[in-house]
């Protein structure tokens, strides 16, 4: 095969597997823009013809997504930062600070982490019910505010921290939870970022749970609601095209900005330790 | 001081769902499919007479509801006042979930006992006590295509069995091995039900402590049911498989449906003009005569946790009305359970209406166990068995008879220990 | 001894939040499993009983059961060889020195492994309509008669494994990538001096040095697959003909539709075992294969 014919096939699978990767994508935001019942003819339109805002007008005036979004955002924004700050004092802690058990616990949670979260799925619903936080933030908040995964990302990368720099501090009369703010966390900064990429996108795309334990609409997030409102309007095409475009824009957003935390998070997390 | 802001914020948030205090009392009222889009319109009046009074609508959809009642119940998140398919209402009296409306009723000048159909008002009273009051009644019965039929041969709808068999196979005679005669949606338990209901035995034996699917009663109408699979005269389908079935009752696609009061509207909206004559309602051919159906519908209940059951009990009434009653039926096409408003002369001049006011003089209820809902499934999964997966009828009624009483153990437990009135 | 305390004082919040709402729910999930609990006990605490392993007996014995466990399998022995397959090979192509605007093919390729599951599987509910969707009408346009893909028994487990891989290959893909970048340049150098062939070099050599990777690639998706739920729920809510029941979706019914907690729990416990066997089973059988 020659070079030029070698170059071609590549970059030809190329183009060929990223357009259908994002054909999908490309025509939810197309037909959200067709007005009602233009997407269920033949042959199927890959352009609206008459591009429309009605349907965003109607689920954000009429079906209450402007509700469902500030629900998701908030809901994300909570557990991100509170798993951010409980995780990384725990992360750090395991990493630098020396105490009696802590490999043991450590090894102890690193186990757990191959339990599937359905096992505790119904017991915490009692639990959550007798603390009286069923259908309120705080049955998704709450369980959420720390995690076996963030606490070991942030261990591995803490790791490469020099104790030189913490004794110094110490010497220097510092006090630990002065160090922990003034020195480790500035040096953490990369997995702190990655950490909180990876958990607003993991909150904000969560299904089972906010299904399970927020009944209420107006405290429904985007996803839940969706999956709702699509059971209800299997006809509406293009509006449910166009709140997938709600759901689906932030994260992708968010993503492309601090693409390189993602990544850079999910090798870490990925590589054995 | 990060933390404390943290946490601050958090507070913050944990208390932003809690309710804030006003002059005016809200009530949560749940409501249904397409109900609860139209019943926006029917609000202001009310809200109107009673000022102090703000109602709050959720809409569920009818796959999710279920699930949602009782994630609700088990969450403490009841709403004060919620539509409830009337199959359910044991259920939910069991977990002590409904208010009691006995005496409302006794008191009321609005909600009159002896105006409401009979069978349907029974569906209501659990263990003696009246646990919700009928807002519309379903039933199912038979939607035919008269031009097909009298093609056929047949000048009437069939009324019985036997009469039905011969106009099944006349009609699958005439319009050819690419059509049906009848549809009967395999996901659909309805159909099966209704026959079964005509039986003399019961769905349940012994109080509702064992299945009763395997009596001879069932298994004569498991056999009809499968038969007409079995002779080709009614596609093994599920729901999602016919994409439209307004259309193609419309091309003639199958000539005999059996369906509820909403159809009636649909028909009449989706069908073109030239097949307007062309359809017909009937009641359901029984095995001698005309047949019994479903007591099907919804009512309107008040959760024992609410918090303001007088405001809701003012919202039942003002539903009741005859005359809202009218215009909910002008809006959604479903049938008032009041004789009063059968009255209405646009109610009483429809003729597609005419088998339905005939069929709710003989309807007959679901066996009142709160694990219906979960038995009615199995019914239909064992239906679905004979019919797609060659099973034969003694076989699976038996099979399933055993999963019923596995479902029941909870409950024969329970009565044994007279935990329950 | 001041570090210490202040060691504690540092892993008490995060420990306090996985033990009272992961690792005691987990030890209670067992306990609810050997009960009865359901929608009488959660209304009355006297109407729980304690049933042993009837729970876990009488799950074996539910056909239904058996036909989730049936379906889960499915979706894991197809979909997540063909997962991995699309992943290595996007992988290797993004790889090759001849591919060009690297950043942005990894990007939108990497692209629907951060889109919201449950909006994806709303789109391609529309995407494979019978009568209106795309694919059917691609199809149509090559000759292929329409599928009826989430209607039909057969079809609707191969539309969803289709999903599900458009969905997460691009996550694996990063990972191999990063595992390809990692080989040191000159075993390719020697190989193509000894006038080895790119596909010689892809099976003696990368292959080989990814083994490692493969493996944890392997052993964290199908973990992953074997929890199938959100797919089936939005897009044929288990149907037609159970064809689409996963053993979570199983669970989800079991518990949160018809509030047999102790039941729930035990179908949750054999998953997790599940789980657990083949995730055992695959490091075994790898050790294997290394040291024979």
């Amino acid at each position: 095969m020659t070079p030029r014919l070698a170059s071609a096939l590549v970059n030809g699978l190329l183009i060929g597997l990223t357009a259908v990767t994002l054909f999908p994508l490309l025509w939810m935001l197309s037909v959200s823009f067709m007005p009602a019942g233009a997407a269920s003819t033949l042959p199927p339109p890959l352009f609206p013809e008459t591009p429309t805002l009605a349907n965003y007008r109607e689920l954000f005036v009429r079906a209450g997504m402007v509700r469902w979004l500030m629900n998701s955002l908030l809901l994300a924004a909570a557990v991100t930062l509170c798993s951010l700050a409980f995780n990384t004092m725990a992360g750090y802690a395991f990493a630098k600070l020396k105490f009696a058990g802590r490999e043991r616990l450590f090894r102890t949670l690193i186990g757990a982490l191959v339990i599937p979260g359905q096992v505790a799925m119904m017991p915490l619903f009692l639990l959550l019910k007798q603390m009286g936080l069923v259908n309120t933030y705080g049955g998704v908040i709450v369980p959420a505010m720390a995690g076996i995964f963030g606490i070991y990302l942030v261990r591995q990368y803490a790791r490469t921290i020099p104790d030189e720099l913490l004794e110094a501090a110490r010497v220097d009369g510092a006090g630990e939870f002065r160090i922990f703010l003034s020195v480790v966390v500035p040096l953490l900064r990369p997995v702190l970022a990655s950490l909180a990429v990876f958990t607003f996108l993991a909150c904000w795309n969560d299904f089972m749970w906010p299904l399970i334990v927020l009944t209420d609409e107006d405290l429904q997030t985007l996803p839940v609601a969706l999956a709702s409102l699509s059971r209800e309007h299997v006809q509406d095409n293009e509006m449910m095209m166009a709140g997938s475009v709600v759901t689906v824009l932030p994260v992708l957003v968010l993503f492309l900005a601090l693409q390189k935390h993602y990544i850079q998070g999910l090798l870490l997390g990925s590589v054995k330790g | 001081m990060t933390r404390r802001l943290l946490l601050g914020a958090l507070l913050i948030l944990l208390s932003a769902c809690a309710p804030s205090p006003g002059d005016r009392q809200t009530i949560r009222f749940w409501v249904m499919g397409r109900e609860g889009e139209v019943i926006e319109q029917l609000l202001p009046e009310f809200e109107r007479r009673n000022p102090d009074i703000r109602v709050r609508v959720q809409q569920l959809p009818w796959t999710a509801a279920h699930e949602k009642l009782l994630t609700a119940f088990a969450g403490d998140t009841l709403p004060d006042l919620c539509q409830l398919g009337n199959t359910w209402l044991p259920e939910f009296a069991a977990l002590n979930a409904l208010a009691d409306l006995g005496t409302r009723v006794a008191t009321s000048r609005v909600v009159v006992a002896e105006d409401y159909f009979p069978g349907i008002w029974e569906t209501n009273v659990i263990d003696g006590r009246l646990h919700g009051i009928p807002w519309y009644v379903d039933t199912r019965l038979l939607f035919y295509r008269s031009d097909l039929l009298k093609k056929a041969g047949f000048e009437t709808p069939p009324r019985s069995w036997g009469e039905w068999e011969q106009a099944l196979a006349a009609i699958q005679k005439a319009v050819g091995p690419t059509r049906y005669a009848i549809l009967l949606p395999l996901n659909e338990f309805e159909p099966l039900l209704a026959l079964g209901l005509q039986q003399d035995d019961p769905l349940l034996r012994e109080e509702g402590r064992r299945g009763g699917f395997s009596s001879p009663g069932f298994r004569r109408a498991l056999d009809f049911y499968a038969r007409m699979f079995h002779n080709g005269w009614a596609p093994a389908l599920g729901g999602a498989q016919i994409s439209n079935v307004w259309t193609e009752f419309g091309r003639g696609y199958f000539s005999f449906y059996i369906s509820g009061p909403w159809n009636i509207g649909e028909f009449k909206r989706r069908l073109p003009l030239e097949r307007q004559g062309d359809w017909m309602t009937a009641p359901l051919p029984g095995p001698a005569g005309p047949g019994a159906s479903i007591a099907g519908g919804s009512s309107l209940v008040i959760f024992r946790s609410s918090r303001h059951p007088e405001a809701a009990w003012r919202l039942v009434e003002y539903l009741s009305e005859p005359a809202v009653q009218i215009r909910f039926h002008e809006m959604t096409g479903n049938l008032p359970p009041r004789r009063t408003a059968w009255q209405d002369e646009q109610l009483a001049g429809d003729v597609y209406a005419k088998a339905f006011r005939d069929q709710l003089e003989r309807v007959r209820p679901t066996p009142k166990v709160p694990e219906w809902e979960r038995i009615v499934n199995e019914m239909q999964l064992a239906a679905e068995q004979v019919v797609r997966g060659g099973m034969d009828v003694e076989q699976a009624t038996r099979a399933l008879d055993r999963r019923v009483d596995a479902i029941l153990e909870k409950r024969r437990w329970m009565l044994a220990r007279g935990k329950r009135g | 001894m001041r570090l210490p305390a202040a060691a504690w004082a540092f892993v008490a919040p995060a420990l306090l939040v996985v033990g009272v709402f992961f690792l005691l729910p987990v030890v209670a999930g067992l306990g609810l499993s050997l009960t009865d609990f359901d929608i009488y006990a959660l209304a009355a605490f006297s109407n729980l009983r304690f049933v042993g392993f009837e729970n876990y007996v009488r799950m074996l014995q539910t056909p239904l059961f058996w036909q989730a466990l049936a379906n889960t399998l499915y979706f894991v022995v197809v979909g997540v060889p063909l997962s991995i397959g699309a992943s290595l090979g996007a992988a290797l192509l993004l790889h090759s020195r001849l591919a060009r605007f690297k950043p942005f093919f990894r990007t939108a390729l990497f692209a629907p492994v951060v889109t919201t599951l449950v909006a994806v599987a709303v789109i391609w509910r529309y995407l494979f309509h019978t009568r209106y969707g795309v694919v059917n009408y691609a199809l149509d346009q090559i000759g292929v008669d329409p599928v009826d893909w989430l209607g039909d028994p057969h079809w609707a487990m191969p539309t969803i494994i289709l999903l599900a891989i458009w969905k997460n290959f691009g996550y694996n893909m990063v990972i191999f990538l990063a595992s390809l970048q990692a080989i040191p340049e000159d075993l390719y150098e020697a190989a193509r001096i000894d006038g080895a062939s790119w596909f010689r070099q892809t099976v003696h050599i990368t292959l080989p040095l990814l083994g490692p990777t493969l493996l944890m690639v392997g052993i964290l998706t199908t973990a992953g697959y074997f929890q199938l739920f959100a797919e089936p729920y939005v897009m044929t809510q288990g149907g037609p003909l159970r064809s689409t029941v996963s053993v979570l979706y199983f669970m989800y019914e079991e518990g949160f539709k018809w509030w047999n907690f102790g039941a729930a729990s035990a179908v949750a416990i054999l998953l997790f075992g599940l789980i657990f066997a083949v995730t055992w089973l695959l490091i075994h059988l790898s050790k294997r294969e290394v040291n024979p």
